[in-house]
């Protein structure tokens, strides 16, 4: 029967005829009262009505209807470009699609996880979650406590059904009686984890009630709880959490400050005395490429940082090692290795000969050979500011054209190719700048592919001389660089050990089978002491009818009684008639 | 530090693998041979009973939905609804196919040992390897579950989905051993991807399930309202309910798996990262598929939800592991991208 897969179902069955039989009467009540019903569902009031939609929201069915729609909203967002991962491509999209991107938007398709729609719907699903968990919890606990359920009149209607009979003069040895018999049967399911509860011990029939995996409902109510306990990290997290990126050039430092930041991400109720003013050096920075397989010639195998850490000012220096997937945990962050590439040292000298600009350049690689963009700016440059756009190659190669590209991403030809411009690099006026563009519009193009100057080509140790003496450019060294991540997040150890939670709640609910079972012992007029047994399952459980055959074996042992030793036993066979020593069998009724 | 990897061993593995196609592409002939031997066999006997004139009698394994008795209503079906061994008549070409399946296995498993062996790592770093070790997992999943039940008429499509993977994997992404990239080399690769292929051979193996399911369903339906029965392959495949329960319980296993797919990918994800949640595109939809299924195990507690809706959830889900790993892989860009 469809009825037996879950627990509901079950209980549901059994009422269900009961339901039926008041439904007839209610029909027949409502058949003389007219439309009397009719007029029930307007006066369900104010409260009644919040009554009422509040079992709707706690409902199975809106449950699975709010699950299922948070599968359906959360695909948009791996469909659009997200603002908090990407915020740039967001951009470009808009610019790109004018028409379709302020409507996208207004739908809020670029921050969809943090759409209204989507956090009402997991919301709606978690408010569901507590209306739901809170009444079970209770129920729980009830049944926890109370004893087990009290022995159905009829044994054989229960799905797994067994008897076994101790023989006249064994009985009779070992002085068992009917409760003595229940007795040690409730020891017996005790040893097998059973709670038990003899009952009627005295009569002629007595019976012990007992039952098992109750575990099995803490599971389903640990796990979503659990779910509740992650949620609330998650927003923890966003909270007070704060993440910033830094690039850090060999030889350079990072201090946790504010100011120490490239960009930074506070949780919205960030406070800036949060951060802890740790430092870290990057003494040197190790790449590897391999150079063993032609198939994947220069794909990296492995990045390594080497850094001095210092706890605070003042403290002690520690020598760490910093690496793709072993991140350093430092000052109640943790700093996490992202990104990496080259930063040519590089000096410009302005038109009057001084020194306008000195220092490693981060370039930013564009390909998997580190061809890297880079730019130069020198506001400092008297006559006239200079800025620089080109590319940086590692491993520098000349095609038939004429055009330069990376060969490979190790150093073994770095060579710098740049345009160079002078004029207002527009950096005075106070508006937030990108270091890594050049706006050449309100600038003068000196050197170019295009022009009669033509571009600048520089090897380590070279320098180029600007035309009309506007100054020089010296390419001195190669340093290399790396992004650093550096995350504070105070949920993360709550999801971690809520969603562990969870995962236990959920095994432990999937797989423990809540049983319930009863024997009842009985002596037959001629010495005989009679058992019979009866399984019942609270939920899935397809090894109702295995354990149904382990706890007659269990049992039959005990009594040293064969068990199932005779081929054909049928339950037209009562218990009473079967000859012999004792048997036990079964009749799984499953389906 | 890697070592270098072993190329000759890596073409081995590839051989291999080929040998492996081969042998599931005959094992499969088998399996269809047997259903269609089957069915025939079925009707002939069908037939010959008729002809002797026993009232509308039913096979062996007698009806679905335990209604028991020996009406004209009953769904006649040969296939044992424990799905047990023993009922029903010997099935030869069957047991050759299995057999091939192990055989098979046994190739395959040599293949993608060799593969981890030439690449000194678990052989789970690029869509081949997941496509071929999962492939792997899909058989072996099916002929362990196949020492305790009698699931051989899934055979064919578990089989044949095993031979679309190793395809896939030969003709869709084909990649030379290699070493892994730095963000690939983390335990936490084997681990997450380990359980994550696990999981999704199960639910491999509950997709062919599910949809068998909504065959049969249809099919009892249409012989309920007395119309002839047009699928007889059906005959070997257990009721529809026998057929949801089973996929419930394989479905509950993987579903644990999956989930921990999941988390262990965030643990991962905040070591390599930084962070442990944050919606990248193969993160959205681990979720998604997650969810579904958390769905489908919600439908089978829910009334009205049982059945054919919780059997459209378990494909859904697996459509969406399919599209996942294909579309998601391969046209959208995210941090998972390296995965190609
Ligand atoms: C965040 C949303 C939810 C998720 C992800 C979720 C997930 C799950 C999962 C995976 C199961 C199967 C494992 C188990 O039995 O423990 C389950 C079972 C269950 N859930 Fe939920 N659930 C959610 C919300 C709810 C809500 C709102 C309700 C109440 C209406 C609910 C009621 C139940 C019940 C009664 C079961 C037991 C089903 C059975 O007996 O087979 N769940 N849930």
């Amino acid at each position: 029967m469809r009825g037996r897969i879950t627990p509901r179902r079950i209980v549901i069955e059994g009422k269900g005829t009961v339901k039926q039989d008041v439904s007839q009467d209610t029909r027949d009540r409502a058949g003389a009262a007219g439309a009397a019903s009719d007029v029930v569902l307007p006066s369900l009031g104010f409260f009644g009505t919040l009554r009422w939609a509040w079992t709707q929201l706690t409902s199975m069915r809106t449950a699975l209807f709010l699950l299922l729609l948070l599968a359906v909203a959360a695909v948009p967002g791996s469909l659009f470009p997200q603002r908090p991962a990407n915020p740039a491509v967001v951009t470009q999209y808009l610019q790109d699609n004018p028409d379709t991107g302020p409507v996208l938007d207004w739908f809020q398709l670029f921050d969809v996880y943090s759409s209204v729609w989507f956090s009402a719907i997991y919301l709606l699903l978690f408010v569901s979650l507590i209306g739901c968990v809170v009444p079970r919890a209770i129920a729980h606990f009830r049944a926890v406590r109370s004893k087990p359920p009290r022995t159905p009149r009829r044994l054989s209607r229960l799905p797994v059904y067994g008897t076994l009979e101790v023989p006249a003069d064994r009985a009779r040895e070992a002085g068992l009686t009917p409760s003595s018999a229940a007795e040690q049967a409730a020891v017996l399911l005790k040893k097998r984890g059973y709670r038990v509860d003899v009952r009627d011990a005295g009569t002629d029939r007595p019976s012990v009630g007992a039952e098992r995996g109750l575990a099995k409902e803490l599971g389903n109510l640990v796990f979503h709880t659990s779910l509740i306990g992650v949620l609330v990290s998650v927003a923890v997290g966003g909270l007070f959490g704060y993440n910033g990126q830094k690039v850090v050039v060999e030889g350079d430092s990072f201090v946790n400050t504010l100011i120490g930041y490239d960009s930074f991400s506070p949780g919205s109720n960030f406070s800036d005395d949060r951060l802890e003013p740790y430092s870290l050096r990057l003494d040197s920075f190790d790449v590897r490429f391999d150079r063993e397989q032609e198939s994947h010639y220069g794909q990296p195998l492995d990045f390594t940082a080497e850094l001095t850490t210092q706890d605070g000012p003042g403290r002690d220096e520690e020598q760490q090692v910093l690496k793709v997937n072993e991140p350093l945990s430092i000052g109640g962050t943790n700093v996490y290795l992202v990104g990496n590439g080259y930063a040519p040292v590089v000096t410009v000298r302005d038109g009057e000969g001084n020194v306008a600009s000195q220092g490693p350049v981060v370039s930013v690689p564009s390909d998997g050979l580190y061809t890297s963009l880079i730019v130069i700016k020198a506001p400092d440059a008297r006559p006239e500011q200079l800025g620089f756009v080109g590319f940086f190659l590692p491993t520098a190669f000349v095609d038939e054209d004429g055009v330069s590209f990376s060969r490979d991403p190790d150093p073994f030809n770095p060579q710098l190719n740049l345009n160079s411009y002078y004029g207002d690099l527009g950096l005075d006026d106070g508006t937030p700048e990108n270091v890594y563009v050049l706006d050449t519009e309100n600038l003068t193009e000196l050197n170019s592919r295009n022009n009669d100057a033509g571009g600048i080509v520089l090897g380590v140790g070279q320098t180029y001389d600007l035309p009309e003496g506007k100054g020089s450019i010296t390419f001195d060294g190669l340093k290399r660089y790396v992004a650093l991540d550096i995350h504070h997040d105070p949920g993360e150890v709550g999801a971690l050990v809520f969603s562990t939670l969870a995962l236990l709640g959920l095994t432990a609910s999937l797989f423990i089978g809540r049983r319930r079972l009863w024997v009842r012992t009985g002596e037959h007029p001629d010495g005989r002491i009679m058992l019979e047994y009866g399984l019942l399952a609270r939920g899935e459980d397809h090894r109702l009818a295995a354990e149904g055959q382990a706890v007659g074996k269990l049992l039959a042992d005990h009594w040293l009684v064969a068990s199932g030793t005779t081929g054909d036993h049928r339950e037209q066979e009562a218990a009473s008639s079967a000859a012999g020593s004792g048997q036990s069998h079964h009749n799984a009724k499953d389906n | 530090m890697p070592v270098p990897v072993n190329a000759e061993l890596g073409q081995a593995s590839e051989l291999f693998m080929l040998l492996a196609s081969i042998a599931y592409m005959v094992a499969l002939v088998f399996f269809v041979l047997d259903l269609v031997k089957s069915s025939t066999t079925i009707s002939t006997l069908e037939t010959r009973l008729a002809r002797a004139d026993a009232p509308a009698r039913t096979l062996a394994g007698v009806g679905a939905r335990g209604t028991g008795s020996t009406s004209a209503a009953t769904v006649p079906a040969t296939a044992d609804d424990s799905m047990d061994y023993g009922a029903g008549p010997r099935r030869g070409r069957a047991r050759i196919a299995v057999a091939l399946t192990v055989l098979a296995a046994l190739i395959h498993g040599t293949a993608v040992v060799t593969r981890g062996v030439a690449a000194h790592r678990v052989p789970w770093g690029n869509m081949y390897e997941f496509c071929t070790t999962g492939a792997f997992l899909v058989a072996v999943i099916f002929l362990v579950t196949l020492t305790r039940k009698d699931l051989r008429f899934v055979g064919s499509f578990v089989v044949g989905l095993v031979v679309i993977m190793l395809c896939a994997a030969t003709v869709g992404f084909p990649t030379p051993v290699a070493n892994l990239i730095p963000a690939l080399q983390s335990y936490w690769l084997v681990v997450h991807v380990s359980i994550a292929v696990a999981s999704s051979a199960m639910f491999t193996i509950t997709f062919a399930m599910s949809v068998l399911q909504l065959l049969q369903t249809s099919r009892e339906a249409k012989l309920l309202a007395g119309k002839a029965d047009t699928a007889k392959f059906l005959r070997l495949v257990p009721s529809a309910l026998s057929l949801e329960n089973l996929s419930y319980r394989l479905n509950a296993i993987a579903f644990v798996g999956w989930t921990f797919t999941l988390m262990a990918g965030a643990i991962w994800a905040e070591q390599a990262w930084g962070r442990y949640w944050g919606w990248d595109t193969k993160e959205v939809w681990t979720f998604v598929i997650w969810t579904v299924y958390a769905g489908y195990l919600h439908a089978r507690a829910t009334r009205g939800w049982t059945g054919t809706r919780a059997a459209w959830l378990s494909i859904v889900g697996y459509l969406c592991i399919v599209f996942n790993f294909t579309i998601v892989n391969i046209y959208f860009s995210g941090l998972h991208s390296y995965a190609g």
